[in-house]
């Protein structure tokens, strides 16, 4: 009788390789190592970028030198040598380009390579997308479309050069240069990333999309994210990464800040699979993102995620929910394999009155990996009437992994409501024989089991985003057998 | 159909089946009795190929071909369905999705196609409705939140969708009043034909009025003590078990 035990689903589950893990030969423009003023000026200039946005960054760079590497949250990784990385590399390009045919082939290849051909996504699915390949954009297509609406969507480098009045009035105003050691980093060297601006009234009528990858050895990534939804409009958001496999480890630190004006709504949705790093655990990608948002009043802000690669995440999508009346949402799946650790969640920040948060966290934990859902809710002494929901669920696989559960509440107010519900299970023997025995194969019976637990957040994403998380969890999870 | 051949098996090094003989033909219903511990739950599990369960003498064979090297959803491939003691709860996942993915994957398993969705549908409403099974059960998560009668009722619901050769039912009267008992009862007679087989895994004779079988075993500290036609549920409801020691 074949047997399978719990060590052979631990061992089937560590041996799934990474399955993005190639990696594309373009000739990269590419700094050398280290970080000073002198580099944050080449970036800036490099970008052709106005003398306002010069200052900005070196301001960030002097706030950032002063700080100290958070080590609060619960992972354990090397300290990156922040002198040992290239601040900026881009595939070496000509000239602007107005149609596919004139990119690189090569890069043309990766995106094939991902599922994610770019004509395929034109004729098929209404998505814009705004690829950024190694921290500068090479494509932005359904630029037309939007145009026709006023809606400005393209890479941040372009928009401080074309909407300078945008970006001044924004930028670091719901993410400051001095919130955090990574934060403040990022302002200093960020390479690019995207800018979304919705005009009031409008309802984007397409989801608008970005695809990251991390494609040059030994570089960091700073992408910088600014998406503003004028009064009464309406953008939904997303953002999918992949990268190839690495032996050493490359730093992420992104910002994103989203401003949501008066009765306006963001939905943000991230499917997140930079490289884990080996079974053995190195390699692997450090994730260290600062995204948060504003809400004014009646404005609503939904962040759902899907985060299932990164050898060490720390990321906590965040709303401020500073007008009356307004909405923060928060719907994640954390998944962790091998020695992956993630601390991840939320922070609900309510000050306006009747302010809403919803917060449905879902963590998978497998292998060896550390999962660790750190939330705070906070209700200010003047907001009345603030509800808040919080729902955190832990799925362990095998008896190695850990399942961590951080919540932090603050009220200030008497009149505020707060929930919070947390469940811990564990893929059972019994689980898999029950499905085993109805003819369905482990490997199979553990994607149903974790689409099951996971369902509710996956509702959340966009139909064509959701069948990819979808793919991307059992990618995660799997076996390679079969 | 199904041969079952001086079966010994252990669990954690403890012998609990200690060379049970039995022979299962097409059309015909078996029942094994027997008191707590003696075996009959460890007997189904062991066929559908329970992993923590060691053979260690002796053999089953479906139709001839050795089930030893077969995983238990190999098992269930070839036509062996066991309805549950206790159905687990898969959250999120609703009946129809996992009865879809069930035969889909035996389908699979068979180089067929996967079902169509019109046909699976329709499959599901007759089954449903053979089971008097309301259609607003289907849509919820599987066993999540069920009563008894609801989880056992569930079973032979997927029962039927799998259309097995050998179904064996576990105690499937354990927890159930006597009008669920009825209704599942009903289900399991619907389904019997000439070519399928069903082994009733029982403590009382009670769920035996309803599904007659045309033998009894006695099962009793890991062997078969004593065969017989169904009147003799009817003695052990009267006499008990410790005649047979």
């Amino acid at each position: 009788m074949s047997k399978f035990t719990e060590d052979d689903l631990k061992k089937e589950l560590e041996t799934k390789e990474y399955e993005y893990g190639f990696y594309t030969d373009i000739e990269s423009d590419k700094f050398p190592i280290g970080l000073n003023e002198e580099v944050v000026i080449a970036i800036s200039k490099k970008k052709n970028e106005p003398e306002w946005m010069t200052e900005w960054r070196l301001e960030a760079f002097k706030i950032w030198k002063e700080m100290e590497e958070p080590d609060w949250a619960n992972v354990t990784y090397e300290k990156p040598d922040f002198q040992a990385i290239s601040y900026y590399s881009a595939p070496k390009q000509k000239k602007q380009l107005d149609s596919l045919d004139e990119v690189d082939p090569e890069l043309l290849k990766t995106f094939e390579k991902l599922g994610i051909s770019i004509d395929e996504q034109k004729r098929l699915t209404n998505v814009a997308v705004d690829v950024v390949i190694d921290s500068v954009s090479v494509a932005t297509t359904f630029k037309k479309t939007l145009n026709e609406k006023g809606i400005i969507f393209m890479p941040i480098s372009e928009a401080i050069q074309e909407h300078p009045e945008l970006v001044k009035k924004y930028i670091g105003t719901v993410v400051p240069r001095t919130d955090n050691f990574y934060a403040a980093l990022n302002s200093a060297v960020f390479s690019d990333g995207s800018f979304c601006y919705i005009p009031k009234g409008v309802t984007c009528p397409m989801e608008l999309s970005t695809y990251f990858r991390i494609n040059e050895g030994g570089t960091g990534q700073f992408e910088r994210t600014l998406v503003i939804a004028d009064e009464s409009s309406y953008v939904s958001y997303l953002e999918g990464c992949t990268a190839p496999a690495r032996d050493e480890n490359q730093l992420h630190a992104a910002v994103v800040e989203l401003i949501a004006l008066d009765d306006s709504e963001i939905k943000y949705s991230t499917v997140q699979n930079w490289f884990p790093g080996n079974a053995e655990g190195s390699g692997g990608v450090y994730n260290f993102v600062t995204k948060r948002g504003i809400c004014e009043t009646n404005a609503k802000i939904s962040w759902t995620q899907v985060e299932t690669g990164s050898a060490v995440t720390w990321k906590y999508p965040s709303c401020i929910l500073k007008g009356d009346n307004s909405i923060g949402e928060f719907y994640s799946i954390a998944v962790t394999n091998n020695y992956q650790q993630a601390d991840t969640g939320t922070k609900m920040i309510h000050l306006g009155n009747n302010t809403k948060s919803t917060i449905i966290s879902k963590g998978i934990s497998a292998g060896k990996s550390q999962n660790s859902y750190r939330g705070l809710v906070q209700i200010g002494s003047r907001a009345k009437n603030a509800r808040n929901f919080s729902q955190c669920d832990s799925l362990l696989m095998g008896n190695q992994c850990g399942a961590h559960t951080f919540p932090y509440i603050e009220a200030k107010n008497k009149t505020a409501q707060i929930e919070h519900e947390a469940t811990t299970s564990k893929i059972g023997e019994d689980q898999l024989f029950y499905c085993n025995q109805r003819g369905i194969d482990t490997e199979k019976a553990i994607a149903l089991i974790v689409n099951g637990f996971s369902k509710e957040v996956l509702n959340k994403l966009p139909m064509e985003f959701a069948v990819e998380a979808q793919k991307l969890l059992e990618i995660s999870l799997e076996g390679s057998v079969g | 159909m199904l041969k079952v051949n001086n079966l010994h098996a252990n669990i954690d090094e403890k012998e609990i089946l200690k060379g049970v003989n039995l022979e299962i033909k097409p059309g015909e219903v078996h029942a094994i009795m027997g008191p707590n511990g003696s075996g009959k739950s460890t007997l189904s599990s062991v066929i559908a190929g329970k992993e923590e369960y060691e053979v260690t003498e002796g053999s089953i064979h479906l139709d001839d071909e050795d089930l030893d090297d077969l995983a238990p959803e190999e098992r269930a491939h070839r036509g062996i369905f066991l309805s549950f003691q206790y159905p687990v709860e898969i959250p999120g996942v609703t009946v129809t999705n996992f009865i879809k993915t069930a035969i889909n994957e035996s389908r699979k398993a068979k180089g067929l196609e996967e079902l169509p969705a019109k046909d699976m549908l329709k499959m599901i409403r007759e089954k449903a409705d053979l089971l008097e099974i309301d259609r607003k059960f289907l849509s919820r998560s599987l066993n999540e939140g069920f009563s008894g009668g609801e989880k056992k009722r569930n079973e032979i619901f997927q029962m039927a969708m799998l259309e097995p050769k050998l179904a064996i039912l576990d105690e499937t009267d354990s927890g159930l009043d006597i009008d669920a008992l009825k209704v599942v009862a009903n289900g399991v007679n619907k389904l019997k034909s000439e070519d399928n087989a069903v082994l009733v895994i029982t403590h009382y004779q009670r769920l035996l009025d309803y599904i007659v079988p045309d033998y009894v075993h006695v099962l009793y500290d890991g062997k078969i003590v004593k065969s017989g036609g169904k009147e003799l549920a009817l003695e052990l409801e009267a006499k008990g078990y410790d005649w047979l020691k």
